[in-house]
C-alpha cells in the first residue's frame, strides 16, 4: 500500500466536505477497497471513513418501503430487514460472516462489481439510491462493469427499496470467491414482475425482459420454459462459458419462481 | 501517524501507528501477538480472524486506526483465566481439529463467534459459518466435529 491518512468524521457534512478533495476517497467496510489498495491499484492521499457517522447506519420500514443507511453492514441487513425477507436472505449469503460484519450496502453499490448481489436486488426492486445531492433510480444507476452514475465526491447516503408482494434471490456461488457466478433476483409487485441478473454479463447487472413479460401473465416456473437467455455479451472465463451462464440464468430464475409460489 | 488505544484481550494498549497499518500487522508487530496468522492477506483464508467488539472480522482487511476505541479479542485471549484451554480449544485438541495448526487460531475465533450467535448449530450451520476459513490440512471434518463437541460440552 502507498501511504495515506485516514479521517473518521462523525457527521455527514464533514464527510461530504472532506470528499470534495480530489485526492480523498470514501472508505466503508474496506472489503473491496483495502485489497485494491494493497495491490496499489488505487493511491488516494486520504481515506474518509464513513463508518462512524450515525446518520449513515441503520434500517427502517415505513409505508411499504425499506430504507437502509449506506454504511449498514450486510450482517445488519440480514438480521434486521424482516419486512423484506428475500433482501435479508440475500445479505446473509454475501461472502462469509467476517465479510458481512464489515462490508456495507453503500460500498457494494458504489463499487458495482459485475457479480455483486445487491445490484440484482436494487434493479429488480426498483430501488432508489439517495446521495448527498440527489435521488437516482436503480434503472439509471448501474452503467456497466464498475461504472455507476455517481459523480466524483458524491456519496450514497441511503438506499430505499419498495417492498414487493413476494420475491426470491437465487445465487450460484463461484466456488472460490463466493461471489455470484450467476445470481437471479425475481420480485413481484402489483404492477408486474421484474427479473434482474447479476454475475453473468460483461456490462454487469441487467433485466431479463422476455422472462418478465412471460411472468406477468403467469408467475409459474413453466412460464419461462420456452425461453432461452441470450448468451450475447455474457462473461466467458475459467469458471464457465457464456452458454453455461445463459443456462444458469434460466435454472436460477426457475428456482426463484418456484420459491415464490 | 495516528495515536490509537485498543483494548486487546482485556488489556488497554496504546500506540502511534501509520494510518495504513492493518489490524493484523498491529497485533503481530506492535503487540507481538503472533497467534493471529496472516495466510493470504487477501481476505480469503480467515487465518487472521479476530473479534472486534464481539464480531468476527478479518484483521488483514481492517485498518488499526479503525479499531481505535474498540475491544479486540485474539486467540491469545481465548484460554480460561487459569491458563487451561477453553472448551473450544480443548475440543480441537481432543478431536484432532488441527494438523499443521496454521488455520487454527482463525478457526477457533470463528467457532467462538458462531457458538455465541448459535449455541446449538447443526453440521450444516457450522460448515456454512466456516465459509471464510480455509484449512489445507484437515479436510474440515474434524474441525466440524470439534465444534459440535464444544457446543455439546
Ligand atoms: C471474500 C469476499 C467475498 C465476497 N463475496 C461477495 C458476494 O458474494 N456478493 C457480493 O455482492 N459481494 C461480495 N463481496 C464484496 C463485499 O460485499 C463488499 O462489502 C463490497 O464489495 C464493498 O463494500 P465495502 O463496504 O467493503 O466498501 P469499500 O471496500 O470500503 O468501498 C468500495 C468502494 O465504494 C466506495 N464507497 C464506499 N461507500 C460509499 C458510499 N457510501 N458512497 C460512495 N462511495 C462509497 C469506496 O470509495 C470504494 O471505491 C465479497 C468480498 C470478499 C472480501
Ligand atoms: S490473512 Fe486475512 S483472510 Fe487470509
Ligand atoms: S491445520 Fe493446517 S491449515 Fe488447517
Amino acid at each position: 500500500m502507498y501511504s495515506f491518512d485516514i479521517e473518521r468524521p462523525t457527521t455527514l457534512e464533514d464527510a461530504v466536505e472532506a470528499l470534495k478533495d480530489e485526492e480523498a476517497q470514501a472508505l466503508a467496510g474496506g472489503q473491496t477497497l483495502i485489497p485494491t489498495l494493497k495491490q496499489r491499484l488505487a493511491a488516494p492521499e486520504r481515506l474518509i471513513s464513513l463508518t462512524s457517522i450515525p446518520e449513515l447506519k441503520g434500517v427502517s420500514a415505513k409505508d411499504g418501503w425499506i430504507t437502509i443507511g449506506a454504511a449498514t453492514t450486510h450482517a445488519e441487513v440480514a438480521k434486521s430487514v424482516s419486512a423484506y425477507p428475500a433482501l435479508a436472505a440475500l445479505a446473509g449469503q454475501i461472502g462469509d460472516p467476517a465479510v458481512r460484519n464489515r462490508g456495507t450496502i453503500g460500498g457494494t453499490l458504489a463499487n458495482n462489481d459485475p457479480a455483486a448481489c445487491y445490484s440484482a436486488a436494487a434493479l429488480a426492486s426498483g430501488a432508489v439510491i439517495q446521495t448527498n445531492t440527489r435521488e437516482i433510480a436503480a434503472a439509471d444507476y448501474f452503467l456497466g462493469m464498475f461504472e455507476t452514475a455517481l459523480e466524483e465526491g458524491e456519496i450514497i447516503i441511503q438506499v430505499r427499496f419498495p417492498i414487493p408482494e413476494v420475491a426470491s434471490y437465487q445465487k450460484f456461488a463461484q466456488p472460490a470467491s463466493r461471489f455470484a457466478l450467476v445470481g437471479v433476483f425475481v420480485a413481484k409487485f402489483a404492477d408486474g414482475v421484474r427479473v434482474a441478473v447479476t454475475g453473468a454479463a460483461e456490462e454487469g447487472v441487467f433485466r431479463w425482459s422476455e422472462a418478465e413479460a412471460a411472468l406477468d401473465s403467469s408467475l409459474a416456473p413453466e412460464s419461462i420454459d420456452a425461453l432461452e437467455a441470450d448468451d450475447d455479451g455474457l462473461i466467458a472465463d475459467i469458471h464457465g462459458t457464456a452458454a453455461y451462464r445463459a443456462h444458469l440464468i434460466k435454472v436460477l430464475a426457475r428456482r426463484a419462481i418456484s420459491a415464490m409460489s | 501517524m495516528t495515536k490509537i488505544s485498543i483494548s486487546v484481550n482485556g488489556e488497554s494498549k496504546s500506540a502511534e501507528v501509520e494510518d495504513r497499518t492493518l489490524l493484523s500487522h498491529f497485533l503481530r508487530e506492535n503487540l507481538g501477538l503472533t497467534g493471529t496468522h496472516i495466510g493470504c492477506d487477501t481476505s480469503q483464508c480467515g487465518a487472521c480472524l479476530v473479534h472486534v467488539d464481539g464480531l468476527a472480522v478479518k484483521s488483514c482487511t481492517m485498518f488499526a486506526v479503525e479499531a481505535d476505541g474498540t475491544d479486540v479479542r485474539t486467540i491469545e485471549g481465548m484460554a480460561n483465566a487459569d491458563g487451561s484451554l477453553s472448551k473450544i480449544q480443548a475440543a480441537f485438541q481432543e478431536h484432532h481439529g488441527l494438523q499443521c495448526g496454521f488455520c487454527t487460531p482463525g478457526m477457533v475465533m470463528s467457532a467462538a463467534a458462531l457458538l455465541k450467535e448459535n449455541p446449538d448449530p447443526s453440521e450444516e450451520d457450522i460448515r456454512e459459518y466456516l465459509e471464510g476459513n480455509i484449512c489445507r490440512c484437515t479436510g474440515y471434518h474434524n474441525i466440524v466435529k470439534a465444534i459440535q463437541a464444544a457446543a455439546a460440552a
